[in-house]
């Protein structure tokens, strides 16, 4: 670890983590700090963990049964894997966005304001006040300001992604999770998001899973390589960029994989 | 060689559609036949007094089917209002609660076997339970014949339709920390609503023509009543009852009698694949 990051705040501390699906071991002895308002990219190739590390933040898998982690994930210090943990509330805390947009089959305004409504009980004006805020962010205001009553489902997949990231905003999360989140998209769709990520950092804390080795290069400020369940490199994406430390990395950045 | 294997597949190709398009228009003009029958007969029988006078008595002139279809109209009522509540929270255990649970699995194939049971051994059951019991026929024990036939196709229905909602539409949800029950209620179960709504009807079609469940709960009743305490008329036991009888007006309302649940459930069908269509498109 260099000693940039120890001047940083730890938004998320990871310990000796293992996933396991079933009997088979999908992540092995993670260690990790998420760094507090900076994005945090995983990389790698397809099947290396790095969606699993991100569901494991949330626990999102503990809507599966057969799933399970061991070790520890300090959010702020406190242990989320705990099995005492109010998932709901962690997940009002750490939010998170799909790889493929997700609107719920209702109106924009209804899209942002669910989330809101779970865990805070506003009057009418404040909520509108919320959801324009959230949809300023997404950079989807002007686009969607007519059509607020209109389905989410109208959106097209670019507006709907971002309808997604408003969605998750507007509950005002610490940390938000991007498993992939333009994996759908054409690049214009795409630059907008990646904008909207740098955007996001001032405010939040991000962690994003990406296939783009340019994306994530482009958007984050640490960057993970994982492989086959492992932590292989991690650090400042400049020098994971630049100057990999294990042989590795730089393969698999410089596309030699394999 | 290229041209006869060619050849040979234009060939194939020719004779199964020609045998696809038989079995068609075999189907069609066997189904056409039927509608047509109907239609001639029925139409010829409707009139005013069809729908203003209650069943007539042997060997007197002229009648109607009021009570039957009163009687119809409630019990059906009645039966879509507890069936519809019980199959869809049931489904929606199913699908969004349950999952692989033993009392999931076991509602699962407790609900197969009531889908394929013969409806006459509903009505035995009701029969034996109920009307054997207080001593005598009503509306009532008919109402919960037709919901037992009712609840295992709407409970199946909603099931299917929230499995068709993508996991990840569900995870995103739970992702903004949403509890369990607001996720089916407001996302899923949203997101199934048409599906859900096509098989309540498509349910209900299926009770509106029911016969045997009624012929030991229901029985029937010459008079008009809407006491659902009591012996009540309806329209597929009148239909049994006046169509093999010799007076010519009771063949007359049976025709009647047929072609309006035939037309009730062409239309409640007809409803069901608008709703379901316009929906569909949307989304």
């Amino acid at each position: 670890m260099s000693d940039h990051q120890e001047a940083l705040k730890h938004a998320i501390e990871i310990r000796s983590l293992d996933f396991f699906y079933g009997k088979f071991q999908g992540l092995k002895d993670i260690n990790l700090n998420i760094a507090e308002r900076k994005v945090t990219a995983f990389i790698g190739p397809s099947g290396c963990g790095k969606s699993t590390l991100l569901r494991t933040l949330n626990r999102m898998y503990s809507l599966y049964p057969g799933q399970r982690a061991e070790g520890e994930i300090n959010f702020y210090g406190q242990n989320i894997l705990d099995a005492k943990q109010d998932l709901n509330l962690l997940r009002a805390r750490i939010g998170m966005v799909f790889q493929k947009p997700t609107p719920f089959p209702m109106s924009i305004y209804d899209n942002i304001a669910f989330g809101v409504r779970l865990y805070e009980d506003l009057p009418k004006a404040e909520m509108d006040v919320r959801v324009e805020w959230a949809l300023t962010k997404t950079a989807l205001w002007n686009e969607a300001k007519d059509k607020l009553n209109q389905s989410g489902l109208a959106l097209s997949g670019g507006q709907q992604q971002r309808l997604c990231i408003a969605r998750s905003v507007a509950v005002k999360p610490s940390v938000i999770l991007l498993d992939e989140p333009t994996s759908a998209l054409d690049p214009i769709s795409t630059a907008k998001v990646e904008e909207l990520v740098h955007e996001l950092k001032t405010d939040y804390t991000v962690a994003i899973v990406t296939h783009n080795m340019q994306q994530a290069a482009r958007v984050s400020d640490f960057t993970a390589y994982m492989y086959i369940g492992e932590m292989v490199e991690y650090g400042k994406t400049d020098e994971i960029f630049i100057k990999p430390k294990k042989q590795e990395t730089e393969d698999y950045i410089t596309g030699r994989f394999g | 060689m290229d041209q006869k294997l060619y050849r040979k597949r234009v060939r194939t190709n020719r004779i199964g559609l020609t045998l696809s398009m038989m079995a068609m228009a075999l189907g069609l003009f066997v189904l056409l036949w039927i509608l047509s029958v109907l239609f001639i007969n029925g139409f010829a029988a409707l009139d005013w007094n069809m729908f203003t006078q209650s069943t007539p008595a042997p060997g007197t002139e002229g009648g109607g089917l009021a009570n039957a279809i009163v009687g119809s109209l409630l019990m059906v009522g009645f039966a879509t209002l507890v069936s519809t509540p019980i199959g869809i929270l049931a489904g929606v255990y199913l699908a969004e609660y349950g999952d692989q649970s033993k009392t999931a699995e076991v509602t699962r194939f407790v609900t197969d076997i009531m889908l394929s049971a013969p409806s006459i051994v509903l009505g035995l059951f009701v029969y034996a339970i109920l009307v054997a019991q207080v001593k005598h026929f009503s509306g009532w024990a008919g109402m919960i014949a037709l919901s037992l036939i009712a609840i295992p196709v709407v409970l199946r229905t909603t099931e299917n339709m929230l499995r068709l909602v993508p996991g990840s539409l569900r995870e995103a949800a739970f992702a903004l920390g949403a509890p369990r029950w607001k996720v089916a209620t407001m996302v899923t179960l949203r997101a199934a609503k048409s599906g859900v709504v096509t098989g309540l009807l498509l349910a209900i079609a299926r009770i509106s023509g029911e016969t045997a469940p009624l012929l030991f709960t229901a029985l029937n009743n010459q008079f008009f009543s809407m006491n659902m305490n009591a012996p009540m008329s309806n329209l597929p036991v009148v239909i049994f009852q006046f169509a093999m009888s010799p007076y010519e007006n009771w063949v007359r309302l049976a025709w009647g009698g047929a072609l309006l649940i035939t037309l009730s459930v062409l239309v409640l069908n007809i409803i069901a694949r608008v709703f379901f269509r316009d929906k569909t498109v949307k989304s």
